[in-house]
């Protein structure tokens, strides 16, 4: 019992950065039809943020963990920059040159990281200090329940700000109808650049609950996170925000479960082959709406 | 076979014989002395990396699906091709025998692993595919991770080194022929039929899921092959160098080229195998200068370098000698034999 209560908050955890980088690429799919094979790089960006920030911040007297604001800005300002230069001229040719460029920009991050930083793991420091506390003979830390708390705090404020405020709607308006939108009055370009801020700022949050979690930080460490991210979007239903939460949940806990119940060694296969079968019987995700093919 | 494809044939046939001397001589009159095995080792990087980008090809540029798990394939047949020559390594068999039953187990392990992934994920279309293949390309990885006779997650080493630069080079030629004939075929045109508009296709009595399990075979199955390649030049691998990052290469070396031209995969494939070399002391800028070209080629040349623009060494002469085609069936006999000379004037 107190095994398994230990396994469900570590998924939970785990689940919850997951979610928090899959609502960005669940967001920018929605409205651009691309996978941004870059987003799992923006977590990486956002935690050698931290990793210099966070240091000054405690030299100024301020907790570690105040280094997440700056690294929200950096993200933001990076991923506006990738969309505004890369994506945006190659919008109009197709999606093999959306995807190529993708990954173009994906390479492009983790080798500028290779080169100004270096090729070493940084070990970030403690960001937060608290203690383990004892549920039902379970040992939990208590920081896992603070960043499980913070990451169901920020899907509770993206479901609200994209239902309740107008930026939202419009947000949500863009992905289903681009030209009727453009007519009521919405700027597309604006409002995509937008989500690419706040896509990239999550990514900074859930590095925050990454090196929190796992101190350090490598310069490929986005790459196979942002793949395991997106196939959780993707589970859950892409282009559906609250498939995003969802599916990252799902992937989480049957990462941590198979890790510690089934076999160590395979919960990498048994996720991916989870997300096979689910494409399989129905490609549009487990939130999905199908949609028939028109003639 | 008409009079001029005939003639073409013998053309690229003389073309791909030349190159070999070619290359024969350079290697043997020893002109890089003892940097010659060092040379020869990136020659054989570029023949199995032209398969593995020729083969991937057939996907992207002919079918119009892309697959971002080829690597996984390349896997397979590095890992049974390995296997096997373990198992036979005291027969007695002599090494080029030995080297053909490698290529074709490794292939057929492939091909058999396609046709299992390709069945369940052809049923899915473009980005959704896509991700599949990462999947099925990511638990094929973790299966040799944990595999015992792969290894099981540490380096498997102690394969036979039998992939010499000439056998090679032939097995190249050969494998880049097989697939520019199939392009051409009745087979490729259909399968470009379904690419166009498969309800179209499907409407017209086309069984566009054969042909899409098909073709995904075939490409595995050479995919195989050059992972048989490579396991035979390399004699260690570990499973983690299959990984997203080595196909997304693959990939990205195709759509630089022009997807559906195989002389753009064959020259984008040398160059690519050949510049990490060259480019050693900016090894650290090397990948940064070559993601920013991909994104400046992306941003100006959407189709790629040569789009589906295809050499032809037959054109060539003609150009050169400014002889004028007879025969009516000329310029398509042409083109049927353009890869193959392709391939010949850029290994």
């Amino acid at each position: 019992m107190s095994i398994f209560l230990q396994a469900l908050i570590n998924g939970l955890n785990q689940g919850a950065i997951y979610a928090l980088i899959a609502l960005g690429y669940t967001m920018v799919y929605g409205i651009l039809r691309m996978i941004n094979f870059a987003h799992g790089d923006f977590i990486m960006v956002g935690a050698y943020t931290i990793f210099y920030t966070a240091p000054i911040m405690v030299s100024y007297g301020m907790p570690a963990w105040m280094a997440v604001l700056i690294a929200v800005v950096v993200c933001a300002i990076v991923g506006v920059l990738v969309e505004r230069i890369a994506y945006k001229p190659v919008r109009g040719s197709g999606s093999i040159s959306a995807l190529i460029t993708a990954l173009a920009m994906s390479l492009f991050l983790e080798n500028l990281a290779m080169v100004l930083f270096g090729p070493n793991p940084k070990t970030v420091l403690k960001i937060f200090k608290l203690p383990m506390i004892t549920i039902l003979g379970a040992k939990i830390q208590m920081k896992y329940l603070l960043t499980l708390g913070i990451g169901i705090a920020i899907m509770i404020l993206m479901n609200v700000f994209v239902h309740a405020t107008r930026i939202g709607k419009a947000m949500r308006a863009v992905p289903q109808d681009k030209e009727a939108a453009t007519i009521v009055g919405i700027d597309v370009d604006r409002i995509i650049t937008l989500t690419f801020a706040i896509g990239c700022a999550l990514a900074a949050v859930a590095a925050l609950m990454y090196v929190s979690t796992y101190p350090r930080c490598t310069t490929d460490m986005g790459s196979m996170m942002g793949i395991k991210a997106f196939i959780a979007a993707v589970l859950g239903g892409i282009g559906i925000i609250p498939g995003a939460m969802l599916g990252g949940i799902i992937v989480g806990l049957i990462e941590i479960f198979v890790k510690i119940y089934l076999a160590p060694g395979w919960y990498e296969a048994i996720t991916y082959g989870i997300l096979i079968v689910v494409l399989l019987i129905k490609p549009s995700g487990i939130l999905g709406k199908n949609t028939g093919v028109k003639v | 076979m008409p009079k001029s494809a005939k003639v073409s044939s013998l053309i690229n046939l003389i073309g791909v014989f030349a190159l070999y001397f070619l290359f024969l001589a350079i290697f043997e009159s020893g002109i890089f002395g003892a940097k010659t095995d060092y040379f020869k080792g990136i020659a054989t990087t570029a023949c199995y990396t032209i398969i593995m980008v020729t083969s991937l090809n057939l996907l992207v540029g002919i079918m119009g699906e892309f697959s971002l798990g080829h690597a996984g394939f390349m896997s397979v047949g590095a890992y049974a091709s390995a296997v096997f020559t373990n198992a036979i390594a005291n027969s007695g068999i002599p090494d080029f025998p030995m080297f053909l039953l490698a290529l074709l187990v490794g292939g057929a392990a492939a091909a058999l692993t396609g046709f299992l992934v390709g069945v369940p994920a052809l049923k899915l279309r473009g980005d959704y595919l896509c991700i599949v293949t990462v999947a099925f390309a990511e638990i094929i990885r973790v299966c040799f991770t944990n595999f015992k006779i792969t290894g099981g997650g540490r380096t498997m080493s102690g394969i036979a080194k039998l992939s010499d630069f000439y056998w090679v080079y032939w097995v190249t030629v050969v494998c880049v022929t097989l697939m520019f004939l199939l392009i051409r075929s009745r087979f490729g045109r259909t399968v470009r039929a379904i690419r166009e508009d498969y309800i179209a296709a499907e409407a017209s009595g086309v069984n566009v899921t054969f042909y899409k399990v098909a073709t995904f075979t075939i490409s595995a199955f050479f995919a195989g092959v050059a992972g048989a390649i490579y396991a035979h030049y390399m004699t260690a691998m570990i499973p983690t160098s299959f990984n997203f990052a080595y196909s997304a290469e693959f990939l990205t070396e195709v759509i630089i080229g022009g997807a559906g031209s195989m002389t753009g995969s064959i020259i984008g494939a040398t160059f690519l195998s050949a510049l990490p070399e060259a480019m050693r002391t900016f090894a650290r800028y090397r990948m940064l200068a070559y993601s920013i070209v991909l994104v400046i080629v992306m941003i100006f040349r959407p189709g790629g370098i040569f789009g589906t623009w295809e050499f032809s060494l037959t054109r060539l002469l003609k150009k050169i000698f400014r002889v004028k085609g007879t025969a009516p069936g000329g310029k398509g006999a042409d083109a049927a034999k353009a890869g193959k000379t392709g391939k010949g004037a850029s290994v």
